[in-house]
């Protein structure tokens, strides 16, 4: 593992970046906002194939299947859900006089 | 050991025959920049309900494009387990989505953050093995994969009791042992020493499952005392660590992508964990380890004696007759007694009436961040009705009847008045202003924090006793005779 300070850096930017973005979301959306940012995390799905790709004993084969699986959990079910929320949020349908 | 090859390495690198793989490894980069750019608009889009949905889109646009980056790149790979994996993740992940009812929500997210946890968990624990199979751990790389661990392994459990508490099947009135922060401290401190003792001899690989046992145990014991209605916190908290433990292994897998996603997770978790604090004029620590405790002042016999006025659903159907301006104020019990259709029928019925009806909403009502806007979408209620506190407080001396449905200490003036009561300070609603108030109910029982509520007992308070559903249901029956 080399190249620590531009990984800081990366880390420190999109930190900050997230808090302000996330700093405007509205409350009225923090469920969807959680399950949302709780599938995007889910990208270890990535680490789980890159770490397969290094080891090629049995043992690391099931734990990064293992993880495979538990992200891939999060990713199909984050997604779909938090979609399924935000399709019940609605506007006032104009009135009729 | 394949490792990308980013840019400043690719120039010494570029021997004819790598052509192949250099360029999968630019197509690696390509995808990986677009994945991590459509996962910061995704978040910006969220922001508000007219965009949120396309949030959603980019988010899982982006989360294919960077699998299937990270497929080319990684061609040495055993797709057959990785297909095995993502199929079995999908027959998992789906009905968790499609099934799950609203008011379960908070427990489906604490079972996600424990699955997220696991992911990170086991591949930093595979990758440990794997470089102690090549002898190549060198001490920096060590310490931030035993942090990792560490924090992926408390999560796990942590979330899985948090699962357990939502779900009502681990008893939320385990308030844990007396010395439990003794205890905890101890666990810690273990692991922390596990972990520097690692850090110093990488190759010690016994000590590695100490270190994981040591994680796991300290979420259980950290998590177990904690109660109900600080769940929103707790919740709040274990997503952060969740993605900070993604963005570790990023780190150590020099995946810039893993180190961004994880990044805006965490930040995510850490945003919300200082709304719910806030919300309940807490810190951090006192939610951890603070243990809540019964105030000294009055006893509900005094507070209540006499001046409790309990009404009829026909009482209240009446005074909701000539109102103008209702507010609702729904706390966790709507959540429970299922009640967030009637309310809205109800509401349909005030409206024709010509009256006006919002619902305010204290940030820590429910069981999570935002759960009650959810339940009240999913009523279809128009979500401009939806009201944040700061926003409504002001209004309700304008407010001819608020409704109060299974919330309790969010209401309760206390707050305000008694600076040793144990929610003094708590931001609350400012219900006791509204010119009538009705509280829905099942008896004087209090709250999580334990204390009488003065609201109760107002002049200006009729209490509807019963389940929320039902009384509801009764509420609107005699609003439509009368």
């Amino acid at each position: 593992m080399h190249n620590l300070e531009p990984k800081l850096f990366t880390f420190l930017l999109a930190t900050f970046l997230g808090l302000e973005v996330i700093r405007r979301v509205s409350p009225l959306l923090h469920t969807p906002l959680m399950s949302l940012t709780n599938a995007i995390s889910a990208i270890s799905v990535v680490a789980a194939i890159q770490v397969m790709s290094e080891g090629h004993t049995t043992f690391n084969h099931v734990l990064c299947t293992l993880g495979v699986i538990a992200a891939m959990t999060n990713i199909i079910g984050g997604f779909w859900i938090t979609d399924r929320m935000l399709k019940m949020f609605r506007r006032e349908k104009p009135r009729r006089d | 050991m394949i490792n990308l090859p980013w840019p400043s390495g690719l120039l010494a690198q570029a021997a004819p025959a790598e052509v192949d793989y250099i360029a999968n490894s630019w197509l690696g980069i390509a995808s990986y920049l677009i994945a991590a750019a459509l996962f910061i608009l995704s978040l910006k889009w969220l922001s508000h309900p007219r965009t949120a949905r396309r949030g959603v889109r980019a988010g899982e646009i982006g989360m294919t494009i960077a699998v299937i980056g990270t497929l080319l790149i990684y061609r040495a790979v055993s797709y057959k387990w990785i297909f095995i994996g993502m199929v079995v993740g999908s027959l998992i992940g789906a009905p968790m989505a499609v099934w799950m009812p609203m008011t379960a929500v908070p427990q489906r997210t604490a079972l996600s953050h424990a699955f997220g946890a696991l992911a990170a968990a086991l591949v930093g624990t595979a990758h440990y093995y794997t470089l102690y199979g090549d002898a190549a751990i060198d001490r920096f790389t060590m310490a931030i994969l035993a942090v990792e661990v560490l924090l992926g392994s408390l999560t796990f459990t942590g979330s899985l009791v948090a699962f357990g508490k939502l779900q009502e099947l681990v008893p939320s009135s385990i308030k844990g042992l007396p010395n439990q922060n003794a205890i905890n401290f101890s666990i810690l401190g273990a692991a922390l020493v596990v972990g520097i003792w690692l850090t110093a001899s990488p190759m010690q690989h016994w000590l590695f499952p100490i270190l994981i046992i040591l994680g796991l145990a300290f979420g259980l014991c950290l998590v177990i005392p904690i109660g109900g209605a600080d769940m929103p916190t707790v919740i709040s908290l274990l997503n952060s660590y969740a993605g900070l433990s993604a963005s570790l292994m990023g780190f150590v897998l020099d995946n810039y992508l893993l180190i961004i996603a994880g990044a805006l997770d965490g930040s995510s978790g850490l945003i919300l964990s200082i709304v719910m604090c806030k919300a309940m004029n807490r810190s951090f620590t006192n939610v951890l380890f603070g243990r809540m405790e019964p105030s000294a002042g009055g006893t509900s016999d005094d507070i209540y004696a006499g001046k409790v006025k309990s009404a009829t659903p026909e009482d209240v159907a009446m005074l909701l007759e000539g109102a103008q301006r209702v507010i609702f104020v729904p706390g966790y019990g709507l959540a429970v007694a299922q009640a967030q259709h009637t309310v809205r029928e109800l509401a349909t019925e005030l409206e024709r009436n010509g009256c006006t009806i919002e619902y305010a909403i204290h940030p820590v009502a429910g069981r999570m961040p935002g759960h009650m806007n959810v339940l009240l979408a999913e009523a279809d209620v128009p979500y401009d009705q939806l009201k944040e506190m700061d926003e409504i407080n002001p209004t309700f001396a304008q407010c001819d009847v608020a409704i109060v449905i299974g919330a309790n200490d969010v209401v309760n003036p206390l707050a305000r008045t008694d600076p040793n009561s144990p929610i003094a300070g708590m931001p609350i609603l400012n219900v006791d202003q509204a010119r009538n108030v009705v509280v829905i109910k099942r008896s004087l029982s209090p709250g999580f924090a334990g204390i009488p509520n003065p609201l109760f007992a107002a002049d200006n308070c009729l209490m509807l006793f019963g389940d929320g559903k039902k009384a509801l249901i009764e509420l609107v029956a005699a609003m439509k005779e009368g």
